[in-house]
């Protein structure tokens, strides 16, 4: 029988996966923001997975949210990354200091 | 149930491995071509959960829009990406750290997590999912009703996204001929010909 913790324990490991990548891909921004869009995969099947656990409709409300922010991050994510391209020609992550950030 | 345990182990094996090949492989292409296969069976995590709305919403949003972005921002940045990949060996060891320090947080918390005796009771303004109507039914009672704020501020982010994204990626180029509509209309006559006597054998 697949109880709630199966599926937590897939959105664990998918998680640790998202964040692993972000440390694995340092300087390719394209993979980090894949990284990302896995971290918020991992979160929306926690919420699923809760919403159907405790007979709550609102965690699939939420998750419905996550998802419409999740769609406007990599949007806006990927624009940064066009504009940035434009002006220097490479996306090394270790090079933007425009910002003297 | 049978079928039930198989289908979650399935896609969830398959979620697990294809999301490990999103993040080593060398060509970004082959990345965004796994992460879709994530998204597939996370769907599939999705529909065994009873969501089967959300399951089509993640289909349609990320296989759909979110990652053929992805793939058309990899394929329209020229950059040679064997460079980018350079340095793994340095971050390496850090990320496993810290891979594994989450996952036995995550484990310990899994282990020794219980619901307590009377928390089901103590939980305010519960929406229960009603068994009469089906998933998506039961979203749209809810989001058009209870949480319409909610539903119209995921409509305003999308839209400040989409105008977000037209600022930044537009760019006004210099020296390019543009038909301007109005010059053409406020051309006179009287001043764009101009009358000249040609005498025969001098030319102008």
């Amino acid at each position: 029988m697949i109880g709630l913790e199966h599926y937590l324990t897939v959105a664990a490991i998918l998680f640790v996966i998202g964040i692993f990548g972000i440390f694995l891909n340092r300087k390719n921004v394209i993979v980090i923001l894949m990284s990302i869009e896995l971290m918020l995969l991992a979160v929306n099947i926690n919420f699923v997975a809760f919403s159907a656990h405790l007979g709550d409709m609102v965690g699939q409300v939420f998750t419905l949210f996550i998802l419409t922010v999740a769609a406007a991050e990599a949007a806006i994510g990927l624009a940064i990354l066009v504009i940035f391209y434009r002006n220097r020609g490479a996306i090394d992550v270790e090079d933007v200091s425009v910002m003297k950030g | 149930m049978v079928i039930t345990t198989l289908a979650f182990y399935l896609f969830a094996l398959t979620a697990v491995a294809s999301a490990i090949l999103v993040i080593v492989s060398r060509n970004p292409v082959h990345s965004v071509l796994w992460l879709i296969l994530t998204f597939f069976m996370s769907a599939g995590l999705f529909v065994l959960m009873g969501a089967e709305f959300l399951a089509m919403l993640l289909m349609i949003v990320y296989v759909g829009a979110v990652a053929v972005l992805f793939l058309f921002v990899v394929m329209m940045l020229d950059v040679d990406f064997a460079t980018l990949r350079g340095g793994i060996a340095q971050y390496l060891p850090l990320g496993l750290l810290i891979g594994l320090i989450l996952i036995m947080e995550l484990g310990l918390v899994f282990g020794h997590w219980i619901f307590s005796e009377n928390a089901p009771d103590l939980r305010a303004a519960v929406t229960p999912i009603p068994e009469e109507v089906e998933n998506t039914a039961a979203l749209g009672q809810l989001i058009y009703t209870d949480y319409i704020y909610l539903f119209q501020a995921a409509g305003l982010i999308l839209f400040v996204a989409m105008i977000g994204a037209i600022v930044l990626t537009m760019r006004h180029r210099p020296n390019v001929k543009r038909q301007n509509i109005l010059d053409q209309i406020y051309r006179d006559p009287g001043e764009a010909v101009e009358m000249k006597d040609v005498k025969p054998g001098q030319g102008i």
